[in-house]
């Protein structure tokens, strides 16, 4: 019964700038904002405006408002909130159910005037930890949105190569159209005799023909390789080839490095000269990039990242390192990215756990691989952006992965957040086949706020 | 983290080999019908007809508890011997077993809290005939005719019961096994030791059977009459690949009971039926075997994973009860004479005149064990409640939190995710009072251990959920990983404690963990073992707020026949058939006796048990098991759980939102709202299934599920009181209508409402997309109020009610008061010292009663009297305030917030008196449009005596 009476609590409140101190009389729980409807001596009304009861009803324990404005400082209202200031840290409103129910939840205590519990304010170490965490995060974010600049100067430098290559290639197939064109010629003037001549023509028709065809093939084998090449290094390796699937010889939907290093005769990396000998292996396969590709918002650096090794059984995977390319034309995707720019992220994000190794490669898929051998599982493919309305770009989903025994396909989400690193730093499966994969990125970072107009860690008033 | 089936492979192999082939549905072939049980079969084959037994009048003693008399049967001139006894309250007890048994039959122990304590029986009349005794109360009789044997209870002109009238008493007697060499050995020694025998105690022995001992013709014919009868299966028995060598031979046991004038009969849980049990004449008996079925069908008398063999039986004038106690595989036949009729048959009948009267005839049949059975006579449903509980105890009073709402999954992956579940739960405002773990929080499936990885600071977690005011549960099965590193196991096995195999060896089946070892828990000092094992510094990482789940206790055994153990494995003496039906009941009870113990006897247990037997509402609280989630299975929890209420189990639930497979938020909703008003509150999901906490599924749904758990968080003191009320008297929480309207035939079949104590009405939506449902509402002179609207409808109708997703349709009686909490904190211990509200609601006599309960919650100390119990009483315009328990004593910090009078006219003014006779006036408003009248603030003290004066 005790505390059922309405009591006014001297607060004293810090202003922001911490020198001047004033006590504002109001009742318990009401926040400053709201002050001027809580008028002591008059009568007052629920701030639904429903009906008016005596000043001596506020915060007498009894619930007289259907909108517990009333009781701002008592249990009482089962749809009430208090206000607790805070001061120091953040001032924050909490449903009134939970005043004086035993436990803390105001950092100042104040939500636990008559329950025996012994909270402690702590308010101004939460304020201190807040602060050192932004500080750290507006610090990610700042250097995190550097690195995503250089990474958009990078792609659009790729693009610029790229399009020039493109337009190298350009000639020389060219080029090669004319020497076709050359020797149909020649093959039409070869055309020209008799017929009584044209028996004793036929072989050397043949051979023509057969020329011409080996002529137009490295023709085509120039521009594969040269389209296959994407680190223009003059060699086209495994990694880059494991991009094109068409190849994959039993067509079986995984295209392994194996599979890959068995077309290109058992060797990681062919030059031109190695390529021509295996050109056979690919050739019927092969589907050109340059009439083929797709919108791809973010292309990928060669170099790996790893998601830091929190766990002490993570080793170092060399064999599991495969490079996998992503699509190498990039046409920018207004509906892309808002900064307007492609970046790049790792094709291959492993993540450890306890178990398993978790692999990401944006926009293409999320794989499991269990640590001590077997097989891998496809946890989903590039699916859509899933983040919340207000930030579409927030998470990625991928699906229709493995499917689960009397459950359904695999399936991941990806949360990104701005970090300095592109790595995963968490995997989980929160709900049976349905991974969450926490996933940190400069090219996640927005442009950090101007100093003035970041928040400042203020008190009331 | 890979599939299922990848992570459970090794321990799987077999059980998804036989259980998991691809279909939803139970697979029916992995579970015996009659047929394929083959005393079933052999018992069932019998017809009625002229029973073969004989009471041999002769050899009866008659003292003062008791009546013994030999019965002979003249196919096989095998005696038994009967016993009888009245017994304090009005039940009857008979005994049959053998008169010599070649070895002593099982006899269930430590179910009855007590050897039932008995009355004197005298013999009124006797004659060559039979004889007839005065069962003391009223005109109540038993007349023992002699020839056939025939035991009918009479009272006045009407037979309320009558014992083999159909001649169903079959008692297969224990035998020497002819067909091998050991049989022609000891049959030889047996007959001359018999013959000596028989040459010096001939004098002793009675009369007859001297005769028929002396008739050398007699005896040829009784041999030979046996040895025809030798069947398949009387010595052993396969089926699939599981061969029960049965060395005993046959001993099964039945008999049948005839209800005359009785048209409905409930209980023998657990199945998945209706509430009024059906006729079996065409189908499988009821069975009782615990068994792990994997999603069980429903409508059928299939056993499942508990089994209580008491049968209720109910007409209009009387209601009686029979409790066979027996713990081995049992079958229930029920047919009537009624059944099949329409309603225009039947009244066809009765313009005719020539109607019989109705009546239904029940048979158990056991396989083992001898026949025990307490007859208890009523004669209403409150009399047999109490009946039962006298002999069986009855509902444990469990802690106060426990009647809050639970949160499961198989499984909360690890602390990390407990403790984002928790927050949750605040972030959305939803109470909630516990949380649990299932198997994948341990060490490799050995339980009292944590996963090092996933659980590595278990305290840390539960001091976590402490600091909220909650608690937790983790689950212990009684399967022990067989693993020479592993404690527990190597203490079982190092103490002989596991259950051995028939060649003595220790007894190992397929569970969770792999090959696992079964603790005999028959044996009290394994269980005083395991018990010790609950002790704060056994069982690492526990901590008070940590309570247990006892699982797959039936027992589930992957690769034993029907997923459970074989019958020839042994306990002791005795082999698994006759104890299966005990053992998870003897599971619970270690168990709970653990959690006691380790607190020092101060604390209140809490267990959750899938698998019992009568007398486990002793321990704790159980669940329908592993439901599934559809409808139908939302619609079954009702006839399921009553089933469970009427045979003494009150603290029944199952699973919210259904075990297996993905609920329509619509369903989960509808489950949140039928759950939240049935005693056991918990959701539960498969591994496989989809994350369904509370919030997953869009604003408006938490807010649906919101409302719902704060509804039930409101009641919590009406809950409470009821407990209390079960735990003193065995009534059930959760009653079907008939049990409070036992005149009303509407009633009788009912069960997609139910009622709450005595006082509240509930008919839970349970059907996809309906605008509306249609409630009965009982009681011809009575009224009920809507708990939401407070608008009144008279009793003795079927009242259509519309509804949206929002509702959940409840009904408090008039003349009925409930006292409420309003004030839903995060949890049910945050609420403790809130203050109450009253909600009296008036009957057309402008009465009411109620009552209030108030105690520290959690400890035993109410048995030291601390507590607060009183009578709320309406009446002249006085509602007043009275101790029930003037030599207790506890002090409440709760106080009376507000009175709500439903019914009620305005008054002019209002006054409070308390003890000290001080008297205040009382602010009031008054809803002249429902007739409600608020009280406001009256303040005074929950434990004080006080009266409210409207003027």
């Amino acid at each position: 019964m005790s505390s059922r009476f309405h009591q006014l609590l001297p607060m004293l409140l810090l202003l922001s700038v911490g020198v001047s101190a004033v006590e504002v009389q109001r009742p318990r729980g009401v926040p400053l904002s709201k002050r001027q409807f809580y008028e002591e001596g008059k009568p007052f009304t629920c701030l639904d405006g429903s009906h008016s009861i005596p000043f001596d009803r506020v915060n007498d324990d009894y619930c007289d408002c259907q909108d517990g404005s009333d009781e701002p400082g008592t249990a009482a209202c089962p749809n009430g909130s208090f206000h607790c200031t805070n001061a120091g840290f953040r001032p924050a409103f909490i449903p009134s159910s939970r005043i004086n129910d035993g436990i803390c939840d105001c950092c100042d205590t104040t939500d636990e005037y008559n329950s025996g519990a012994a909270c402690q304010n702590t308010c101004r170490e939460m304020g201190h930890k807040e602060r050192e965490s932004l500080q750290k995060m507006a610090e990610i974010a700042k250097e995190g949105f550097v690195l995503k600049q250089q990474l958009i100067q990078e792609a659009k430098r790729g693009i610029e190569d790229k399009k020039a290559k493109l337009v190298d290639v350009q000639v020389v197939k060219k080029d090669l159209e004319e020497k076709v064109e050359a020797l149909r010629t020649v093959k039409e003037t070869a055309e020209q005799p008799e017929k009584e001549a044209k028996e004793r023509h036929l072989k050397a028709w043949e051979d023509q023909k057969a020329l011409i065809r080996m002529e137009k093939d490295k023709a085509r084998m120039a521009v594969v390789f040269l389209e296959l090449d994407d680190d223009a290094d003059g060699l086209v390796s495994v990694s880059e080839l494991l991009s094109h699937s068409e190849l994959d010889p039993d067509s079986d939907a995984s295209f392994t490095e194996a599979e890959a290093q068995g077309l290109l005769g058992g060797v990681d990396k062919v030059d031109t000269e190695a390529f021509e000998a295996v050109w056979n292996n690919l050739k019927e396969k092969y589907v050109s990039e340059v009439t083929t590709y797709t919108a791809a918002p973010v292309e990928t650096p060669p170099e790996e990242v790893r998601e830091p090794a929190s766990d002490n059984e993570s080793e170092q995977y060399p064999e599991d390192d495969v490079q996998e390319d992503e699509e190498e034309e990039d046409e920018e995707d207004e509906d892309d990215d808002q900064d307007d720019a492609d970046y790049k992220v790792n094709p291959l994000i492993p993540s450890f756990a306890f178990r398993y190794i978790y692999r990401l490669c944006p926009f293409n898929r999320v794989s499991q691989k269990p640590k001590y051998g077997g097989s891998e599982t496809n946890l989903g493919t590039w699916g859509k952006w899933a983040g919340p309305e207000e930030n579409v770009y927030s998470m990625m989903k991928y699906e229709h992965g493995t499917g689960c025994w009397q459950g359904p396909n695999r399936s991941t989400t990806v949360k990104l957040t701005c970090g300095k690193e592109t790595v995963v730093t968490s995997t989980s499966e929160p709900s049976r086949c349905e991974y969450l994969m926490e996933f940190t990125s400069p090219a996640i970072c927005g442009e950090p706020p101007s100093r003035d107009s970041e928040p400042r860690d203020h008190e009331e008033l | 983290m890979a599939s299922f089936a990848e992570r459970m492979a090794s321990a799987l192999v077999l059980w998804l080999a036989v259980y998991l082939s691809g279909t939803w549905a139970v697979d029916k072939g992995n579970f015996k019908t009659c047929d394929q049980s083959s005393f079933c079969k052999r018992q069932r084959a019998l017809k009625p007809g002229e029973s073969p037994y004989r009471a041999l009048l002769e050899t009866m003693e008659l003292t003062n508890t008791r009546l013994t008399l030999q019965l002979i049967n003249d196919n096989n001139k095998v005696h038994l011997l009967l016993e009888l006894y009245r017994l304090q309250g009005n039940i009857t007890r008979v005994k049959i077993n053998e008169l010599k048994p070649l070895k002593p039959r099982y006899e269930v122990p430590d179910v009855l809290i007590r050897e039932p304590p008995t009355e004197p029986l005298s013999l009124l009349s006797q004659d060559e005939n039979g004889v007839v005794l005065s069962l003391g109360v009223e005109s109540q009789r038993v007349i023992i005719s002699a020839r056939p044997f025939r035991l009918d209870i009479v009272e006045g002109h009407e037979v309320l019961m009558s014992l083999n009238s159909r001649g169903l008493l079959a008692f297969e007697h224990l035998r020497m096994r002819k067909d091998t060499f050991s049989y022609k050995v000891t049959s030889t020694v047996a007959s001359v030791w018999d013959n000596i025998k028989s040459v010096f105690s001939s004098q002793a022995d009675p009369e007859p059977e001297k005769k028929e001992e002396a008739d050398p013709d007699n005896q040829a014919e009784t041999a030979k009459e046996e040895e025809e009868k030798v069947e398949e299966g009387m010595w052993e028995e396969t089926f699939k690949s599981h061969s029960d060598g049965k060395p005993n031979g046959p001993s099964s046991v039945s008999l049948d009971f005839s209800l005359p004038g009785v048209e409905h009969v409930y209980g023998i849980p657990e199945h998945a039926d209706t509430l009024r049990l059906k006729t079996t004449d065409n189908g499988d008996p009821y069975r009782l075997y615990n068994l792990d079925v994997f999603q069980y069908e429903l409508y059928n008398p299939m056993a499942l994973y508990g089994a209580v063999p008491v049968m209720l039986a109910h007409h209009a004038q009387r209601t009686t009860g029979v409790f066979w106690l027996n713990a081995a595989e049992t079958w229930v036949d029920i047919s009537s004479n009624t059944a099949g009729k329409t309603v225009f048959g039947k009244m066809l009948d009765y313009v005719q005149g020539s109607s019989e009267t109705p009546q239904t005839d029940v048979r158990w049949i056991s396989e083992s064990g001898i026949i025990d059975v307490f007859i208890m006579l009523g004669p209403t449903p409150k009399d047999v409640f109490s009946q039962y509980a006298s002999l069986t105890g009855t509902q444990s009073f469990p802690p106060l939190t426990s009647l809050g709402y639970h949160q499961c999954r198989w499984n909360y992956n690890d602390q990390e995710d407990v403790q984002s579940v928790d927050a949750g739960f605040d972030e959305h405002d939803i109470p909630y009072d516990f949380i649990w773990l299932d198997i994948e929080h341990t060490d490799g499936k050995r339980y009292f251990t944590w996963d090092p990885h996933k659980f590595a600071t278990p305290k840390e977690m539960l001091q976590g959920i402490m600091d909220k005011k909650r608690k937790m549960v983790a689950i212990v099965d009684p399967h022990i990983k067989v693993d020479s590193n592993y404690k527990i196991h190597n203490e079982i096995r190092s103490r002989g404690f596991y259950i051995k195999n028939k060649d003595g060896g220790d007894y190992e089946g397929w569970c969770w963990p792999g090959s696992a070892g079964y603790p005999d828990f028959t044996r009290a000092d394994m269980r005083a073992w395991w018990a010790s094992m609950f002790a704060y510094d056994q069982y690492e990482g526990s901590m008070e707020n940590l309570y247990t789940w006892n699982d797959m206790n039936e027992p589930s055994v992957f690769n034993g026949p029907e997923v459970t153990m074989h019958k020839d494995a042994m306990h002791g003496d005795w082999e698994h058939r006759d104890v299966h039906n005990l053992y998870g009941f003897y599971v619970q009870m270690a168990t709970a006796e653990g959690l006691i113990q380790r607190s020092g006897g101060v604390e209140r247990p809490f267990v959750l048990t899938r698998a019992f037997f009568a007398g486990s509402q002793r321990y704790g609280a159980v669940w329908t098991g592993d439901n599934a989630a559809e409808w139908d299975h939302l619609k079954i929890s009702i006839p399921m759980c009553l089933s469970l209420g009427l045979v003494g189990i009150s603290f029944c639930g199952a699973d919210v939102g259904g075990f297996f497979k993905s609920p329509s938020t619509e369903l989960l909703v509808r489950w949140y709202q039928t759950g939240a008003y049935q005693p056991f509150f918990r959701a539960h999901a498969h591994l496989d299934t989809p994350r369904r906490e509370p919030w997953l599924f869009g604003p408006e749904n938490t807010a649906l599920i919101r409302d719902a758990v704060r509804q039930r968080y409101t009641l919590m003191p009406y809950w409470y009181l009821q407990f209390y009320q079960a735990h003193h008297t065995g009534q059930p929480v959760m009653r079907p209508l008939w049990v409070e309207y036992p005149q009303d035939p509407a009633t009788f079949a009912l069960d997609d409402e139910f009622l709450i104590g005595r006082d509240l009405l509930v008919h839970p939506v349970t059907e996809e997309g309906v605008r509306g449902v249609t409630a009965y509402l009982p009681g011809k002179d009575e009224v009920w109020f809507d708990v939401h609207t407070f608008q009144k409808h008279n009793g003795a109708q079927n009242l259509y009610i519309p509804v949206t997703i929002s509702s959940i349709p409840v009904f408090q009686r008039g003349g009925s008061i409930i006292p409420r909490k309003l004030r839903v904190r995060r949890s049910s211990s945050c609420m403790e010292h809130d203050p109450y509200s009253l909600y009296v609601a008036l009957n057309p006599q402008r009465t009411a009663e109620g009552e209030l309960y108030i105690d520290d919650g959690h400890t035993f100390n109410y048995e030291k009297k601390e507590f607060v119990h009183r009578r709320l009483s309406f009446a002249n315009n006085l509602l007043s305030s009275v101790d029930l328990a003037p030599d207790a004593q506890f002090t409440t910090h709760s106080w009376i917030e507000r009175i709500i009078i439903l019914g009620a006219s305005k008054p002019s003014k209002v006054t409070l008196k308390t003890a000290d006779g001080q008297e205040s006036h009382i602010d009031f408003e008054f809803d002249a449009s429902m007739s409600v009248l608020t009280l406001r603030k009256p303040g005074m003290n929950s434990g004080a005596d006080w009266t409210v004066m409207l003027q």
